[in-house]
């Protein structure tokens, strides 16, 4: 990172910084950055509400998500190698996702809510909605993209349908379910916390946090919160992208 | 007992490939005869897209023929065999494997255990002169490094007839004669059977005990050649001169 990427960021603070200091941005609209810090702190020791500490909010939005997205992996790759492999599967499964993809995953909570009622079925049964068909889209069109000659080489070499799966569908497929990973924890983070805006069972959880937070006025504590959300997102994508470079060193 | 005659055979070989929506198939290959005495180094050439990829194909058993039969040893050729092996023109290596992991695929396959395979592949590497490149991915290799890595994943199998699909086709003529002369070194020492295609006639002049012919589609044999020069021939020397010409006269005219 050069010092260039920090120079818009830190300008940005510190203009808002002094437009609140001289009173020109009503804090009860947008606090301060000192402000929010401060919120951040309340967050991390006081709690909203009070006692529901921020890591452990932190955790059951984590929770959540792995859940949902952990299904959603353990289904979308390999039903995308089977589809990506079989034209006949692809055609007549095609128009049947087709038709459930375009759903918004949010369109989904109200019947979630009535199948699983409130709590982290429904929450994952969302995450699970986002994440899926992101990857299974990528895991299919990464197998398409596997030249045919490949598969060839591996038939002289005696392969039985098993080992082209396994040796040859799935790795020459990963770049491709690496990108649909991303895309698909990226919707499904962002799925979680309108999810959780609509209620949770066990008081924890960062959407519902920074809902509580709006509930008793304080917007510095929405603002941390927002905050904390962005850099998680961040952190999970970093850490998908590391994992990524790694399994694609060959290309 | 009588000992089976040691041959690879086609018999009427013929194939069509439907078109769609056209009413008159295309007519690939004609009623294609052909002993392959074992051991032999055989290459076939002939005017381009006439076929002769789908002869390979068909043997190597990516491909189902329209009529006739290829027998190995007498018997039908079952689909898959181990005893045939098929080197691709653009190499087909797996991208996501080194070239220790390309060279060891075929008989993790078969279900080698791991340090038996790593120990063969370890001798082929020596063998094909990729020592230090073991772990490379082939994206990091050059061209005549991909085909040596390509042939040893072939040959690690053992297959008693290697096909081989115009092999050197995309080198430089510089790296083309010295993979030529490290091949007849390997096969001199194995003594598999080669069936080697190729459009380059100087190429099948230098290396096979026979040179096999092909017309333009459908592809007959037109003629052959039996070529009984002491390896290591001279390329341009006079007696290779004099057969390259004698081809390239057959070819010139079915091209035309």
């Amino acid at each position: 990172m050069k010092k260039e990427h920090f120079l818009l960021p830190l300008l940005v603070i510190l203009i808002w910084q002094g437009f609140s200091s001289l009173q020109l941005i009503p804090s009860y609209k947008l606090p301060s950055p000192s402000e929010i810090i401060l919120g951040f702190k309340d967050l991390l020791v006081v709690g909203v509400p009070p006692g529901n500490l921020l890591h452990n909010h932190i955790l059951y939005s984590l929770y959540r998500v792995a859940l949902g997205y952990a299904i959603a992996a353990f289904l979308a790759i390999p039903l995308g190698l089977l589809m990506g492999w079989s034209p006949v599967l692809l055609r007549t499964t095609r128009s049947l996702f087709e038709v459930v993809r375009p759903i918004p995953p949010l369109a989904w909570i109200p019947i979630a809510i009535l199948w699983f009622g409130i709590g982290i079925k429904s929450a994952a049964f969302i995450i699970f909605l986002g994440a899926f068909f992101p990857i299974l889209l990528n895991t299919i069109s990464g197998v398409l993209s596997i030249q045919p000659i490949l598969v060839e080489a591996a038939r002289t070499l005696h392969a039985k349908e098993k080992d082209i799966f396994l040796k040859v569908l799935l790795p020459g497929a990963v770049p491709s379910i690496f990108v649909g990973m991303r895309i698909g924890i990226g919707i499904g983070w962002m799925t979680l916390v309108a999810a959780e805006f609509t209620g949770v069972k066990e008081g924890y959880g960062l959407g519902y946090m920074i809902m509580t937070a709006r509930d008793i006025q304080r917007p510095d504590e929405i603002l941390a919160g927002m905050l904390v959300i962005g850099v998680i997102g961040l952190l999970i994508d970093i850490g998908l992208r590391t994992a990524e470079s790694r399994a694609i060193k060959w290309q | 007992m009588r000992e089976p005659h040691l041959s690879l055979d086609f018999l009427d070989l013929s194939k069509t490939f439907p078109r769609r929506g056209v009413e008159e198939d295309v007519h690939v290959l004609d009623e294609i005869s052909y002993r392959i005495e074992n051991g032999c180094f055989v290459s076939i050439v002939g005017p381009s897209g006439c076929g002769k990829t789908t002869l390979l194909r068909i043997i190597a058993g990516l491909e189902k023929s329209s009529a006739g039969k290829v027998l190995l040893d007498g018997r039908d050729l079952v689909q898959g065999s181990e005893a045939i092996g098929l080197v691709f023109q653009e190499y087909a290596l797996f991208p996501w494997r080194t070239t220790l992991q390309n060279i060891e695929m075929g008989p993790e396959i078969k279900g080698v255990d791991r340090e038996k395979r790593r120990s063969t592949a370890m001798e082929y590497i020596k063998m094909f002169n990729l020592s230090g490149f073991e772990h490379r991915y082939p994206r990091e290799l050059s061209g005549g490094m991909k085909q040596r890595v390509a042939i040893a994943r072939t040959l690690i199998m053992n297959p008693r007839v290697v096909l081989m699909d115009e092999p050197f086709g995309s080198l430089d003529s510089q790296t083309r004669n010295g993979l030529q002369e490290f091949l007849l070194g390997i096969w001199e020492r194995r003594k598999d059977t080669i069936l080697f295609v190729t459009h380059n006639v100087d190429e099948a002049v230098f290396l096979s005990d026979q040179i096999i012919v092909l017309s333009k589609r459908p592809a007959r044999v037109v003629k052959t050649f039996e070529i009984e020069l002491q390896r290591p021939r001279d390329r341009t020397g006079q007696e290779c001169n004099e057969i390259r010409r004698e081809v390239l006269r057959v070819l010139s005219e079915e091209t035309k």
